[in-house]
């Protein structure tokens, strides 16, 4: 039998295959697609540069050690793993981090504008969780920056051409096809499980319509607006996530949900003052009398109170973003020593954070970018007043469930098709929406970082599993598409008639209420017990919405009532995850049982599995082991996590270096040493 | 004032090719804290009642990241082409004046307050605004840059491709297929950069036609409305300037 070709189906259509989501992850994944010679079908909900990632602003780390700390790769897995409280895998950290240096040296190579030192290279700033400068950024839009970057490239291949396994360009296959402004709606399986294609629908025509691809990868970023306001973007509602859950995959750890301890309020979004104005040197603090009045630049220093600096002298203002949320909440909320607000009489769920010491000029070289936000939103000028903050719902340590494979070097083996391979064959998943790198808890500027080598591994895993598979799905029978198709119609067509009493809104309005206030910063059993018979009562509700829009074209309200229904699945995951792991590990804290760890019992991933029951009232299934099949091998997985690399122990961020085993030997030695050693290495 | 109303004055119209449906619509909303024109519609969108008491559809805009860093929401507030969410009420409507929303003029119209900006994105496809790399596989780090470099290059990459500039561009109109700064600006970033300058003559002959920089008109309106301060009249000339050269002597530089 002749070779069989890659890039032709057996009935001559291109074999492409589709990326859904169009941030840092889905983008680098679309590149190292387009780099092995595999045709991509691109689809977004919105133009994939407004995609969430441009709202993230410190930066992205990696250990260069261009400052001369003795950073390394190793600090930074070690670091990594011990802020994420043991939970995550460390192989795949192990990867990151190693790719690290490469990554921001590709972007940098792409024309991000990073900062520079005056010699020229790229200039690192400090994150939480760390000692060392790892931190690459642009001014504080680092984010905007990046997704630029990696959208300017992705444009370059739209205007290439396809070429078949000769070298010659089809004409009309371009590499990427781009489909913005397209609402993902669930996977096509065929006979076996495998995923096929996708049903997508253009939110302007809503026109439903079913895609083919060999491979499928979402990317499409966090659930964050199902705790309503949060600095999330308007579109992460995890609409995708729910839905291809439902059809199987596997949801892992969504109890673990980060909430960034200084964000500024708002009537439509939580909006984020980045990690990095501690970075550079902002100090957090609250006033020591809890009626002070005067305005906090007048409040003398002896009168205020430092209270992460005083109470982990080791990391300080720096302590990882579970345990600066903490704090706050302790002080905010049980001692109701937040700043006291003349208006309102009383004390606000709000501190301070101080940049006023810093030198305006380097203020605003690396952070205008958020200082600009804070003006325009809270009409007061950060360089000269404290900024007034408070915690607020960032990013999903959970998500959907991926695999990996482990190099025989702790790392991963470029190329497997095992690579962020969700447990439904032919669906990969990268990016927020996966579960993979970051444990209970995420260290500021690791998102950025993940997302992109997440893309890395994706592309590479994508193309390979191609190459195995049999047999295309361009060859597939086509009743596989139109069942699709069908299907999704008649849900839409449900939506579209639903004349019932309730409103959406309002429905989201209570479960971003419920979720807000008691599945984020303390978690209580009984009270995670009423959020979920509220949530399962916001369910009956939502089968009795009225949809307000009988429009056929750009109809936005009837596509909510979706993403809501999406929404309560995930919701119910996170809070029923919460329920179950009865200890306090990173981001997931409940009192009852302790500040620490239950390692004995709780050392492992949450997997959850959609149960249909046939029913108007699904149910979770939490696994400790399933099994999935590969390319014509079966995997046995569980929730055991591969801790291979660094030995569990008790974080404690009140000791300087405490985060890394390497890096506290390293503090040990005098500087002289440490500058002789680094020297002696160049060699 | 618990009580304290706003008034949405809003230009709708249902499609493109609804002409017919093309109206104002008059809504109040209360008034709370930190309201920008993104919660008012917000509020709109959960009870859509005009003032004259009809259920009418809600009202369709366009959104995403909510701190003017996507450019998703861009609309004519009061008249002016600005992102709706940095669009503060307290601002806009200090004494309870009504507030009117419409969308931009220079691109098709969708529905409502949404238009299709897709020119935009083809436009820079058109001038080639990348750095054209050899592959993301690694090759070391970049080439070294001065603070004064990226102190230049990094205002000129903070562009949302929001359209406001298009908007404000007099030379923007049916008769007239100038190009406008935004993807000028972009040429202006990528020649700037140690690498993206050896395809620089490239971008530049993607701007010598008649949709090219002497499609500007120098009425400076774009940089008034650009949101992030992008000095694109200052972008415009330099290019301009290096596109006559080009034009000039670079036959000869072959």
């Amino acid at each position: 039998m002749a070779k069989k070709s890659v890039t032709k189906s057996e009935s001559g259509k291109t074999r492409r295959v589709i990326v859904v989501g169009g941030g840092l992850a889905g983008l680098t994944t679309v590149i190292k697609l387009c780099e092995a010679g595999v045709p991509v079908d691109l689809f977004s909900l919105v133009p994939v540069k407004r995609s969430h990632s441009v709202c993230a602003q410190g930066g992205i780390n990696a250990s260069v050690n261009t400052k001369g700390e003795g950073d390394s790769p190793q600090v930074h897995l070690e670091e990594t793993v011990y802020g994420g409280d043991f939970l995550a895998n460390q192989p795949p950290v192990k990867g990151m981090a190693d790719a690290a240096p490469g990554i921001v040296f590709m972007l940098d190579r792409m024309g991000v504008p990073f900062n520079r030192t005056p010699e020229g290279l790229l200039d690192f700033r400090r994150f939480g969780g760390t000692l060392f400068h790892r931190t690459a950024f642009a001014g504080a839009t680092t984010g905007q920056q990046l997704l630029y970057a990696l959208d300017e490239q992705v444009r370059r291949y739209e205007t290439l051409d396809v070429e078949d396994d000769k070298g010659t360009a089809i004409r009309g296959e371009k590499m990427v096809r781009k489909f913005e402004f397209w609402d993902f709606l669930s996977i096509v399986k065929d006979e076996e499980g495998r995923a096929r294609g996708i049903v997508a629908q253009d939110i302007k025509s809503m026109a439903i319509k079913a895609f083919r691809g060999d491979a499928v990868c979402v990317a499409t970023g966090g659930p964050g607006i199902i705790f309503g306001r949060s600095t999330n973007s308007v579109i992460n509602t995890g609409t995708a996530a729910a839905a291809v859950y439902q059809q199987g995959a596997c949801y892992a750890n969504g109890e673990f949900i980060q909430v960034h301890p200084t964000a500024i309020p708002g009537a439509d979004k939580l909006r984020l003052i980045s990690e990095s104005a501690r970075g550079e040197g902002g100090r957090v603090w609250v006033p020591k009398d809890p009626r002070e009045k005067r305005r906090g630049r007048d409040v003398p220093q002896g009168d205020r109170e430092y209270f992460l600096e005083d109470k982990y002298p080791g990391y300080g203002n720096l302590v990882p973003r579970d345990i600066a949320s903490r704090e706050l909440f302790l002080k905010c909320f049980h001692e109701k020593k937040g700043v006291f607000n003349a208006k309102s009489q009383k004390n606000e769920n709000e501190v301070y954070l101080d940049l006023t010491h810093i030198p305006k000029e380097m203020l605003r070289k690396k952070l205008a970018g958020i200082l600009e936000i804070y003006e325009k939103f809270v009409g007061e000028d950060p360089y000269e007043n404290p900024m007034r903050v408070f915690p607020a719902v960032h990013y999903s340590m959970g998500g959907l469930w991926v695999d990996f494979e482990r190099a025989d070097n702790g790392s991963l083996v470029m190329g497997s098709p095992k690579n962020q391979s969700t447990n439904i064959e032919g669906l990969y998943a990268c990016g927020e929406v996966d579960y993979q790198y970051h444990g209970a808890n995420r260290l500021g500027a690791n998102s950025l970082l993940s997302c992109i080598y997440a893309g890395l591994v994706t592309g590479p895993a994508m193309a390979s599993y191609r190459q195995g598979l049999g047999k295309s799905s361009f060859d597939s029978s086509s009743t596989l598409f139109e069942a699709a198709e069908k299907r999704e119609q008649k849900k839409w067509e449900r939506i579209t008639a639903m004349s019932g009493s309730e409103n959406a809104f309002q429905i989201h309005e209570e479960l971003g209420q419920t979720m807000l206030i008691d599945v984020t910063i303390e978690r209580h059993n009984d009270r995670l017990d009423a959020v979920l018979s509220k949530i399962e009562s916001l369910t009956d509700r939502s089968r009795k919405i009225a949809v307000l829009d009988s429009s056929g074209h750009a109809n936005d309200n009837a596509r909510f009532v979706r993403h809501l229904e999406n929404m309560l699945v995930i919701a119910r995951v996170i809070a029923q995850g919460a329920r179950n792991r009865d200890e306090s590990r990173g981001a997931h804290f409940k009192p009852a049982f302790g500040k620490d760890r239950n390692d004995a019992e709780w050392q492992r991933s949450t997997l959850a599995l959609h149960r249909d029951n046939g029913d108007n009232n699904p149910g979770i299934n939490f696994v400790r082991a399933f099994d999935y099949s590969l390319l014509g091998k079966t995997q046995n997985i569980t929730d055991a996590v591969d801790l291979s690399l660094v030995t569990p122990r008790a974080r404690r961020y009140e000791t300087a270096g405490a985060a890394s085993a390497v890096a506290q030997h390293k503090g040990d030695e005098p500087k002289g040493a440490a500058s002789k050693e680094s020297a002696a290495s160049a060699e | 004032m618990a009580d304290k109303k706003i008034r949405l004055k809003v230009l709708r119209q249902d499609s493109p090719d609804a002409g017919a449906s093309k109206r104002w619509e008059e809504f109040d909303v209360d008034w709370h804290p930190q309201m920008n024109v993104i919660s008012a519609l917000m509020e709109v969108r959960k009870y859509p009642k005009t003032v004259d008491g009809k259920s009418v559809a809600p009202v369709v805009w366009e959104s995403s990241c909510l701190e003017e860093v996507c450019g998703a929401c861009t609309m004519l507030v009061n008249g002016k082409v600005r992102q709706a969410c940095t669009a503060l009420i307290d601002q806009l409507s200090p004494n309870g004046e009504p507030v009117t929303l419409a969308p931009m003029t220079k691109f098709p119209l969708v529905r409502d307050l949404v238009v299709d900006r897709s020119r935009m994105f083809n436009d820079l496809k058109k001038v080639h605004a990348w750095v054209q790399l050899d592959g993301v596989h690694e090759l070391g780090p970049g080439p070294r840059q001065s603070q004064e470099n990226q102190e230049e290059a990094y205002p000129l990459s903070r562009c949302m491709t929001c359209g406001c500039c298009l908007e404000a561009c007099p030379q923007i109109n049916d008769s007239s297929n100038f190009i406008g700064p935004s993807a000028i600006n972009q040429v202006r970033l990528f020649n700037l950069h140690p690498s993206g300058k050896m395809h620089a003559a490239e971008r530049l002959e993607t701007l010598m036609g008649d949709d090219g920089v002497v499609g500007c008109g120098k009425a400076q309106n774009c940089v008034e409305v650009c949101p992030k301060e992008i000095p694109l009249v200052d972008s415009i000339a330099r290019v301009s300037r290096d596109v006559t050269k080009h034009m000039l002597f670079g036959w000869l530089l072959k």
